[in-house]
């Protein structure tokens, strides 16, 4: 019986209260490597707004005279088969990131919550529907599925937000699903029910608020693979067009020039990488922080 | 169990109905005549009249209902006839089965290689928590999760096969033919295939051991005097695999999803490569049969998971 008593001991003391927003900066911050996630984020949004004045070159229109230079005083990291400044490309592509990753996560995660809350809401055949398409979805390699919509659709990057934005949609219908059933059993949704509370208002202001810190958890690593698979695409040659600048058709095409200009290939992948990891870095302690049980579900 | 393995396969069944209903219709809603892009193909669509295109059509069933051309394309699929490729001029079925051996050669040893190593990098950061095994293995994992295969490819070609010149840089050489070749050859891309698989495999392990070790029970087996080494393995191991289990079906699916990128970078000529090639040939035909057969092997092994996953804890049969 000794053994229990810490812990009733614990119970009877009233908690500390300790300021809910103070306790998750306590437990945000303290892990070094979220600190370092943010601030590689910090640095990709800032060079995807201030672009144009960053970049010391265009990159765009190359100078053919300093074809394939090597990484010098006046280009950095170098320059490609055209002549464009590699950093300034660098530098650019962090736009192309951001854009196609918040673009898809808009429409992936307005989509995909809707379509499980509806279907862990209603449940019967509106679950089952929803639910088993999902599934199948889900049974497609990513990277396949968005190969298939992008190879109807063609490339470019409208197209590329499409296919990544299907292909990533049952992750977050998924997980609604599942958080909608839990939710819905609770007794404060049987008591607004009781004050005659429709169906759209229950769902709408007291289930969706409730799911949104694991929902921005799941945005935030989610992001992460959406850069990742879109980088995969353009490697391939179907994302983005060029000359549009895309981390993963930079590697693309440095791969010619790897023994003469590894830097061409090596810079945009540890790019990719990078944003890929401060993504899940923040997404991780964003979970941590938020509600650590929702480790194993997320 | 009986009933649990029927359950399982009908939903396994209705899954691949739905999924090649989306392949399907994925290739003919979307704006496009295939017929069209057909003809484009065989570079004399401007010269023909439209009488020969009807007799086309009707030659490649594409005036019938959209449903029947469904159902006659899943029907030849189950007699074995994908259709014919319109870029290689050849039957699908002997172009994938050309190539099928060779990705899934290489997808099996990925997934071998990211299982055993995964679980054990797992187990290890697991049981030393805190140690250096449990920061190195976790940073592997990170790193693993977050890298992008084709250009952990291109870093290990270089440094591996061009400055140090250990191993060919690129191509296929299968074991029957050359067998010290084509493991020479299959090691770049077998570790790229299974490197975010391993990742993710890892941190599960590492998650559930943590778990598991916390139970009651692995403190009467280390009170009963056992020997570390059989406590982990028999106690805490095989309970912490169960969702490491559920895990390997989706890194089946990251391995086919991979194959398609480091079949790239290698140069290997696999379902991967074929795929990327007739998305730019504009060979749709393939593009659908390709995916749909990739899609079936994935829902079988997710199948066999699933069974599995019921065997060895029987509480989820009965859910």
């Amino acid at each position: 019986m000794t053994e229990n008593a810490p812990t009733l001991q614990g119970f009877t003391e009233a908690p500390p209260r300790v300021n809910e927003w103070r306790r998750f900066k306590r437990a945000f911050f303290q892990r070094k490597l979220v600190v370092f996630g943010l601030v590689v984020l910090s640095l990709l949004i800032i060079s995807a707004i201030f672009a144009p004045w960053l970049a010391p070159g265009d990159p765009y229109n190359g100078n053919l005279d300093d074809s394939l230079a090597q990484p010098s005083m006046k280009y950095l990291l170098g320059t490609d088969i055209q002549g464009r400044d590699t950093l300034s490309r660098l530098i650019y592509g962090a736009r192309t990131a951001l854009i196609v990753g918040f673009a898809t996560t808009i429409f992936t995660a307005g989509v995909g919550i809707l379509l499980g809350l509806f279907a862990g809401y209603f449940g019967g055949i509106t679950d089952t529907i929803v639910m088993r398409a999902m599934d199948a979805l889900m049974g497609f390699p990513m990277l396949l599925l968005a190969l298939l919509i992008a190879a109807v659709l063609g490339s470019g990057l409208q197209n590329v937000i499409i296919a990544l934005g299907v292909a990533t949609l049952p992750g977050y219908a998924r997980v609604m699903h599942g958080l909608t059933l839990s939710i819905k059993e609770n007794d404060y949704i049987m008591a607004e029910r009781a004050m005659g509370s429709g169906n759209l208002r229950i769902m709408l202001s007291h289930i969706l608020p409730n799911t949104l810190p694991p929902m921005i958890v799941l945005i935030t690593l989610q992001l992460g693979s959406i850069i990742l698979a879109e980088a995969g695409l353009s490697f391939l040659g179907i994302g983005i067009r060029p000359p549009g600048a895309a981390w993963g058709s930079m590697v693309y095409d440095g791969y010619r020039f790897l023994l003469s200009n590894p830097v061409l290939s090596f810079a945009p992948g540890l790019a990719i990488m990078l944003v890929v990891f401060a993504f899940n870095m923040v997404g991780d302690g964003l979970r941590d922080a938020l509600d650590p049980r929702l480790r194993g579900i997320i | 169990m009986t009933a649990y393995i029927i359950r399982r396969l009908i939903q396994g069944f209705f899954i691949l109905i739905i999924m090649s209903l989306i392949v399907f219709f994925a290739m003919r809603l979307l704006p496009g005549d295939p017929l069209v892009i057909f003809m484009g193909q065989q570079a004399s669509s401007g010269a023909m009249s439209e009488a020969q295109m009807a007799s086309l059509r009707h030659e490649y069933g594409l005036d019938k209902p959209i449903m029947i051309q469904y159902v006659d394309w899943v029907g030849g699929i189950f007699r074995g006839n994908l259709g014919t490729s319109i870029y290689y001029h050849e039957d699908i079925g002997k172009l994938l089965g050309e190539r099928f051996p060779i990705t899934l050669h290489l997808g099996v040893a990925a997934f071998v290689v990211a299982n055993v190593f995964g679980i054990l990098l797992g187990v290890f950061a697991g049981i030393r928590r805190g140690t250096w095994i449990d920061t190195v293995s976790t940073t592997l994992a990170n790193i693993g999760i977050t890298v992008p295969v084709f250009w952990l490819g291109i870093l290990m070609i270089f440094t591996l096969g061009l400055k140090l010149n250990w191993l060919p840089i690129y191509g296929y050489t299968s074991p029957f033919d050359n067998f010290w070749m084509s493991t020479k050859q299959a090691i770049m891309p077998v570790f790229c295939l299974a490197i975010t698989g391993m990742a993710y495999t890892a941190r599960q392990t590492r998650s559930a051991m943590l778990e598991v070790i916390r139970q009651d029970y692995i403190r009467t087996a280390w009170s009963k005097g056992l020997r570390e080494r059989t406590i982990i393995i028999k106690h805490a191991l095989k309970n912490s695999l169960i969702p490491v289990i559920t895990l390997m079906g989706i890194g089946l699916g990251m391995v086919f999803g991979g194959a398609v990128l480091v079949e790239t970078v290698f140069a290997i000529p696999g379902i991967g490569r074929l795929l990327v090639t007739s998305v730019f040939a504009q060979d749709y035909v393939v593009v659908q049969s390709g995916t749909l057969v990739i899609a079936t092997i994935i829902v079988l092994s997710n199948l066999i998971v699933d069974i599995s996953y019921g065997w060895l804890d029987p509480r989820i049969r009965y859910n």
